[in-house]
């Protein structure tokens, strides 16, 4: 397999220049996962409103494929209802272990961050970010919080 | 040099992309020779038996071929009894042995544990384990800018009830090479039983342990040519037997009664259970192999290669290496601009260029040189200033790669 595979220009350029990416103050942090293996880590903040996905926010500093990953993982998120955002993330979750087939229609841009699946070292690398927002948008939207009062 | 390398079978392994291996990943572990793996596979069709109990023929053949594994150790370090080594898994099991069964034991509150800033976890993690569980105190003393101890910090370090004394002989990280012997005995000054943690440094450099003045000095097999869960631990003769065991079973005791037992002898006290014997077997036979080589000529030739990768590195617009030193063991660890480590080892690896990257098992150091990750060549006497220039031409490659557009 050649470096290409794994790196398609789609995933550079946004390991480049990624989406969503800047400081954010520590109160607006809302999950802070690390990668232990490489110390890759990924800050999240996600609001809700109206029950989707309002505006997503990260920080960080990782490889190019889990930059990439949360850059393109934004870019299709944003302004997507809720549940619909959590069953990708759990569908692709299932792709990542080989359980699933990836489907080009379904994930657009993010077939470059599937790919990385044939990779079994750098698949937490893909994932961080996922696991991130996962657990963002499950605070954020969860019924006692108030933005989904 | 191409005889060596046809002591190793698997530097002539094909890569996956179909060119040969550049293998510089050695730090984390080295390759085997031929006459280690051939031990390995003798052993099993010709002497397996267990150790130390059995009357029969094969069991009297194991148990000769386990202490002997034990002199030729004891020799390599310049240890004076084979007594004083133990059998480990590794360096991790060694220094956790002296934390549980030296330190755990001996420590109040507001004693110290001094270490350096440039350990590795299993020099670090025991040591921070044991200071909180006695209410003692840890106490780093720092490096300086150019990747060396700071001498300063260290007597600084020194200047208080310290009970103990815990330093790298050879950083895996910057590949410094530390003055242990006089570190040591300014250590002893102060009155601290003091733990070397010679993971790096038995395979690069010449250990002699008498003359370093060490109470214990831990080292992994697997490093210097060794089977993985190989190893062992120095200690001296009479700290070993004022120790209480580590670990508690069969062939670690004298006589076991209905309410208590008594301890073998040194170093049996400290082996309970069946030891890896294949893997002491192997151990001896890759300390045989390093003496015929001949660790002066290991650690210059290692040194010099070291310190030439660093000055290539250097050479590569965008990389920044770690540690200005006069003399290296083997590894080397820098950033690329731009490049995370873990997409430059990726990289590489499609080139057929085994390197490492991450934390390296040293986030306190990491910590103070201002990364999260570092990418690291290793090398062994087995490497050669060509490898090296293919490392230099895949960074260069990697540059282009990444930084495009």
């Amino acid at each position: 397999m050649d470096s290409e595979d794994l790196y398609q220009e789609v995933l550079l350029d946004h390991a480049r220049h990624p989406h969503r990416y800047g400081k954010l103050r520590p109160e607006e942090i809302q999950v802070d996962l690390e990668n232990p293996l490489c110390g890759d880590r990924v800050c999240v903040h996600a609001d809700v409103e109206e029950g989707r996905v309002a505006r997503i926010r990260f920080d960080g500093q990782g490889c190019a494929i889990s930059t990439a990953s949360a850059s393109l993982l934004g870019d299709w998120a944003e302004g997507r209802p809720v549940e619909e955002v959590r069953a990708h993330i759990e569908w692709f979750a299932k792709v990542m272990r080989g359980e699933a087939e990836p489907d080009e229609e379904k994930l657009g841009d993010l077939m470059a961050v599937a790919g990385v699946r044939r990779f079994p070292m750098r698949i937490k690398c893909a994932t961080l970010a996922w696991h991130a927002l996962r657990q963002a948008i499950d605070q954020t939207a969860s019924p006692t919080s108030p933005d989904s009062a | 040099m191409e005889e060596i390398r046809q002591d190793f079978p698997i530097l002539h392994e094909p890569t996956p992309g179909g060119g040969r291996l550049v293998y510089l990943d050695n730090a984390a572990t080295s390759q085997k020779p031929r006459s280690v793996i051939d031990a390995l596979q003798d052993y099993y069709e010709t002497t397996n038996a267990n150790v130390h109990r059995g009357v029969h023929v094969l069991a009297e053949k194991a148990t000769q071929a386990y202490e002997d594994a034990r002199i030729k150790v004891a020799e390599f370090i310049g240890a004076p009894d084979p007594r004083s080594v133990i059998f480990t898994r590794g360096t991790t099991e060694a220094i956790n042995l002296v934390a549980w069964s030296w330190a755990r034991p001996r420590l109040r509150p507001g004693d110290r544990i001094v270490v350096t800033r440039m350990e590795h976890h299993s020099n670090f993690v025991p040591w921070q384990a044991m200071a909180r569980a006695a209410g003692a105190e840890l106490v780093i003393a720092d490096i300086r800018d150019d990747g060396t101890l700071d001498p300063d910090a260290f007597q600084r370090a020194l200047d208080g009830p310290v009970k103990l004394v815990a330093l790298a002989h050879v950083s895996n990280v910057l590949g410094t090479v530390n003055p242990v012997a006089d570190l040591v005995a300014r250590a002893r000054e102060a009155g601290a039983v003091t733990v070397v943690d010679g993971a790096q440094g038995t395979p690069h450099v010449p250990v002699d342990v008498e003359a370093i003045g060490c109470d214990f000095y831990a080292l992994s097999g697997h490093k210097m040519l060794g089977p993985t869960g190989s190893g062992a631990l120095y200690g001296r003769l009479e700290r070993l037997e004022a120790m209480e065991p580590f670990l508690y079973g069969g062939e670690m005791i004298s006589k076991v009664h209905d309410d208590h037992s008594t301890w073998a002898e040194i170093p049996h006290k400290f082996e309970a259970g069946t030891p890896h014997i294949a893997g002491a077997i192997g151990l001896g036979e890759a300390v045989d192999y390093l003496r015929r080589l001949g660790p002066d000529r290991v650690h210059r030739w290692e040194s010099d290669l070291a310190t030439y990768t660093a000055a290539r590195l250097r050479e590569v617009p965008g990389v920044r290496v770690f540690g200005d030193l006069p003399e290296r063991g083997g590894a080397v660890s820098f950033v690329t601009e731009g490049i995370h480590p873990h997409d430059l080892a990726q990289y590489l690896d499609q080139l057929g260029i085994a390197i490492r990257a991450g934390h390296l098992c040293a986030q306190p150091l990491l910590r103070r040189l201002g990364v999260t990750a570092v990418s690291r060549a290793s090398v062994a006497f087995y490497n050669t200033a060509e490898e090296i220039g293919l490392l230099v031409d895949g960074l260069h490659r990697a540059r282009s790669f990444f930084l495009r557009g």
